[in-house]
């Protein structure tokens, strides 16, 4: 049996986080969660990268953070977009799109 | 923006650690929590969501120490934690920090000084604009360079074209009246290009122009500006004030800028224009401006080389032209010497310096071979260490950090020793220095000289760091474990056996050096100086003042000045405590120019082209005695040789062999200086004396009465033979002299003893240093040796036991280990004598009357290196020969 590959493609976990957070606030389990769901299962997030990609986003000073109740009332570290967070979605996303298309115009000649 | 959260996230992270790791352990936790609530809405139990959520998140405490890990306030966090590991390392083993440190603080220590001290003499560019293209030119005499005329200076400003500018000077010492006690300052005459061959012009005022020139011009004097400070308090109103100079009011027209450094006389602190007369000059030669005593620079014109300089002048010197006579001694068939200014000051120095930064080296690598072998012995004991930790899961990269982190340590630690010690030791060498040393003012702890020691200290950190390191990871970590070590141990030995061998050789080098140069001293020491200097004080007495003149318009001059002299030594012989005294216009061993002093000497049976130089001693009768100059045969001078007497003289013993062999010299007679002058009959010989240094045999001279001789000289030598101590005479002297006239300096007031000192100051400088360094490295290979010998008898204590179990006696196994070190011994002695050779030859300029093959300095220095080294061999060897051999069997 072979398992599927459920990595995040390299360098896309930033543009993931941003695109996720810029829905809502979350907590790092929702966003891991959300990943999950609206990829359909083909991307799992660890954890670990998971967090040290918040801590860096962080630093970068693209989101910030606060403790704060849950829906059911349990305390969670959220993260929210900031405005260069904004900014920087935007770049990436522009720059993702770009890269992909280019990737499925060269996938696309041959066949 | 960015770079502010940075850094503040990763200050936070290092000062609030605990904090931080807190909020990540909830953050991990909370998230455990959630995804295991959010198994359970799936409909799991509460046993299988947590499972499950398990699965999911993987180890908590790995997730927990990758978040840990982000940002560079951990790498920082992973340095302090193996600087603290590694000090504590050191700080367990304190005898062996203790060495290392000493060791490399040494070694740093003392090349950086010596660094220090050579550096602005031999490799920093001098204080000038372009200073590669000063030049220095000098005539020829005996192969060496010698002083030119203002004669020869006129012909070739005149006709070179190699430079922009030429200069000559001379030493200038004016007397200043006027303050408290007249004040005899040291400066320097100089012809109007001087400056501008420097390529620096005055702060304040005007430089010196061609009419400032000559005798007639009026007086100007350009001020240093630590004399400017002092005497004007930096008034910038003292351009066209008066200074009171030899009588003479100068005009002041410039001041130096506080960073003009005069290479040529570090001590001077005015100049004044040459008062050459240049219209006399190509009928009369019998004047000072064919007198041989300046010095000339030059500064090349862009573009021409000192090759090409060189060569010109050397045309000129072989083409006479009409209109350029010459006399005799200024011929210039000899040719011209062309040297850059640089190679110039330091050529009389630069072997002793090149050989003592040879010797520091030479100190440094023993240091840094010791250290390292130290590690390596300290890394052989630590191999289970390591073996442990590599078990434990440390990478070999993470083991090899911790190594040069540990050394790095220790090498930071060594340095900052170093340089402490460098900073102190060059306050001892300028201390110390002799008197030849140029620039002296330029030596101190300089950025430059840092960063040799901190170059030095990073390599040798990552050096001694890297050898054990690379020993560690080159075999399987395990092994250690298993206590199957010997094999490295064994490499290990053969290299720190190696090394310990170039130890013992570099140590001989500099024994072998530090040997020849002692026995030079001893030589020295025992050289007869040809008087008696015990309890002899000596001051040079100068006149100055119009009174003294030797113009038509001031009748009776030189009489009065020698008539001052003659009242201040009567005062001075009637004081108590005084044994005898008498004058010279020449001291011997001083600093009294040996140029100035000496003339051409011609006997009457000679041809006008032939003669001799001997040295001019004016002399008060008694002079001789005095200074225990023994009289030959003949007799001495007396009171009898009035100006109105028949002239006579003494020759030295060595003039007297060279001109009449084993004929009777008395009676004959001889000019000195000019020859238009009456004869001088020869009424004595005297002993020979040593006049420039104790090593130079230059001992022609003739002594003549200062009534009889055809000039007064204004400065004369006293000297004075106490009955007790000398020094204790000093103040009762002076207040004699002044006693006839208050306004004449007294300057360079120093006992005989002292002068032969100084004289000699330049050897005996640095045979300390050599004799320290070689201590230092004999030391040093000892521990060496010692250290290497322990490590083995220690890694050999099983091999002992069993040939002792099979037989062998405590002296066998004395004699094993004995020998082992002896070989080491042999092998490094047998390097050390081809360095010995090579070195012995290199440092041959310094020797005196020793031979480099000296056999007394080189099995001397095998005597003392063998006993050393069997003393550091019998300690571990007698640790060797009482192993138990049953303890050691049966513990293995």
């Amino acid at each position: 049996m072979t398992e599927q590959n459920t990595d995040v493609i390299q360098g896309t976990l930033d543009l993931l986080i941003l695109k996720t957070l810029s829905l809502e606030p979350m907590h790092g389990f929702g966003i891991a969660r959300r990943v999950e769901q609206v990829s359909r299962g083909v991307f799992k997030v660890n954890p670990g990268s998971l967090l040290t990609a918040l801590q860096r986003l962080d630093r970068a000073g693209w989101i910030s953070s606060e403790w704060r109740n849950t829906a059911n009332s349990r305390r969670a570290k959220f993260y929210v977009l900031t405005r260069a967070g904004r900014k920087q979605l935007q770049i990436e996303t522009a720059d993702w799109t770009r890269r992909a298309s280019a990737v499925a115009r060269l996938l696309q000649q041959e066949a | 923006m960015s770079i502010w959260r940075e850094t503040t996230r990763g200050l936070r992270g290092l000062l609030h650690r605990r904090d931080q790791d807190r909020e990540i352990d909830e953050e991990v936790q909370q998230y455990f929590e959630e995804a295991t609530i959010a198994y359970r809405e799936q409909g799991l139990s509460d046993e299988d969501a947590r499972c499950a959520a398990r699965r999911e998140c993987g180890n908590l405490h790995a997730v927990k120490e990758q978040v840990r890990t982000y940002g560079w306030e951990n790498t920082v966090r992973t340095i302090v934690a193996d600087v603290r590991f590694a000090g504590r390392q050191l700080r367990r083993n304190l005898g062996f920090t203790t060495i290392c440190i000493v060791t490399l603080g040494l070694g740093i220590g003392a090349s950086t000084a010596i660094f220090s001290a050579i550096n602005p003499v031999l490799f920093k560019p001098l204080p000038y604009p372009h200073p590669g293209r000063i030049m220095m030119i000098w005539s020829t005499w005996q192969g060496a360079r010698s002083e030119i005329a203002f004669g020869t200076y006129r012909e070739l400003s005149q006709r070179s074209h190699s430079f922009e500018a030429v200069a000559i000077f001379e030493p200038w010492q004016p007397t200043m009246t006027g303050g408290d006690e007249p004040q005899r300052l040291e400066g320097q005459s100089v012809s109007a290009g001087f400056f501008r061959a420097l390529g620096r012009a005055p702060l304040l005022g005007r430089d010196f122009s061609g009419s400032d020139e000559g005798p007639h011009a009026s007086k100007v004097v350009i001020l240093s500006n630590a004399l400017w400070r002092r005497l004007f308090r930096a008034d910038r109103a003292v351009i066209g004030q008066a200074v009171k100079l030899d009588g003479n009011n100068y005009t002041v027209i410039g001041v130096m800028p506080r960073d003009f450094e005069d290479v040529l006389s570090p001590s001077a602190e005015l100049w004044t224009p040459d008062e050459y007369n240049s219209s006399q000059i190509t009928r009369e030669f019998n004047t000072g401006e064919w007198g041989n005593h300046l010095r000339m620079l030059g500064r090349l014109r862009p573009g021409i080389s000192r090759a090409e300089a060189a060569r010109e002048l050397a045309v000129i010197a072989r083409n006479r032209w009409s209109q350029f006579p010459r006399p005799r001694w200024a011929s210039l068939e000899r040719g011209l010497i062309v040297d850059s200014l640089q190679d110039d000051i330091a050529h009389a120095v630069k072997p002793a310096l090149l050989a003592v930064f040879g010797a520091v080296m030479i100190v440094l690598v023993i240091a840094c071979v010791n250290v390292i072998n130290l590690l390596l012995a300290r890394s052989a004991r630590r191999a289970g260490e390591f073996a442990v930790r590599g078990a434990l899961g440390a990478s070999r990269r993470r083991i090899l950090r911790q190594l040069v982190t540990e050394s790095m340590l220790l090498t930071f630690l060594g340095g900052a020793l170093g340089v402490a010690a460098a900073v102190a030791g060059v306050r001892v060498i300028v201390a110390l220095s002799p008197p030849e040393l140029p620039r002296l003012d330029a030596i101190r702890f300089d950025p430059a000289a840092f960063l040799f020691a901190f170059v030095l200290i990073a390599m040798i950190g990552l050096l001694a760091g890297a050898v054990p390191a690379l020993h560690v990871s080159r075999d399987d970590l395990q092994a250690g474990l298993g206590n199957a070590s010997r094999r490295i141990i064994g490499t290990r030995l053969w290299t720190r056996r190696f090394l310990v061998a170039g130890e013992i050789a570099s140590a001989f080098v500099l024994l072998v050096s530090a040997g020849l140069l002692l026995r030079s001293m001893q030589r020295l020491v025992a050289v007869d100086p040809g008087f008696s200097p015990s309890r002899l004080l000596t001051m040079q007495v100068v006149t100055s003042g119009h009174q003294f003149d030797d113009s038509p318009a001031n009748p009776g001059g030189p009489d009065r000045r020698r008539r001052f002299f003659e009242q201040a030594l009567d005062a001075v012989r009637h004081l108590p405590g005084v044994e005898s005294a008498a004058f010279t216009s020449l001291l011997p061993l001083s600093d009294d120019s040996p140029v100035d002093g000496t003339y051409g000497a011609q006997f009457e049976d000679q041809d006008s082209d032939s003669g001799y130089d001997v040295f001019r001693y004016a002399v008060s009768p008694g002079y001789c005695q005095t200074m225990g100059i023994p009289l030959l045969s003949g007799r001495m001078l007396d009171e009898r040789n009035t100006a109105s007497a028949p002239q006579v003289a003494l020759i030295s013993k060595s003039l007297a062999r060279h001109h009449f062999g084993n004929r009777n010299p008395i009676g004959s007679r001889l000019h000195v200086g000019p020859m238009d002058r009456p004869w001088y009959t020869v009424v004595g010989v005297v002993g020979d004396v040593k006049q420039t240094a104790l090593s130079i045999d230059q001992e022609d001279a003739v002594y003549l009465s200062t009534r009889q001789t055809w000039f007064a000289d204004d400065t004369l030598s006293f000297v004075i033979r106490a009955r007790g101590n000398a020094g204790a005479l000093v103040p009762a002297v002076k207040s004699a002299i002044w006693s006839v006239d208050r306004n004449q300096p007294i300057v360079r007031v120093i006992s005989m003893d002292r002068l032969m000192a100084i004289t000699e100051a330049q050897r005996r400088f640095i045979l300390i240093l050599f004799e320290s360094f070689g201590i230092v490295a004999l030391v040093l290979a000892a521990v060496g040796l010692y250290g290497v010998l322990s490590g083995s008898v220690a890694e050999r204590v099983h091999e002992i036991g069993v040939r002792m179990a099979l037989g062998a006696t405590r002296s066998d196994i004395l004699a094993m280990a004995l020998r082992d070190g002896m070989r080491m011994t042999a092998y490094g002695v047998g390097i050390g004598l081809v360095g010995g050779l090579a070195a012995s030859r290199g440092i041959s300029s310094l020797l005196f009357g020793t031979s480099s093959l000296d056999p007394l300095s080189w099995l001397g220095v095998l005597a003392v290196l063998t006993a050393v080294a069997i003393l550091a061999c019998w300690v571990p060897a007698w640790r060797g020969a009482k192993v138990d051999p049953a303890t050691t069997l049966r513990s293995e």
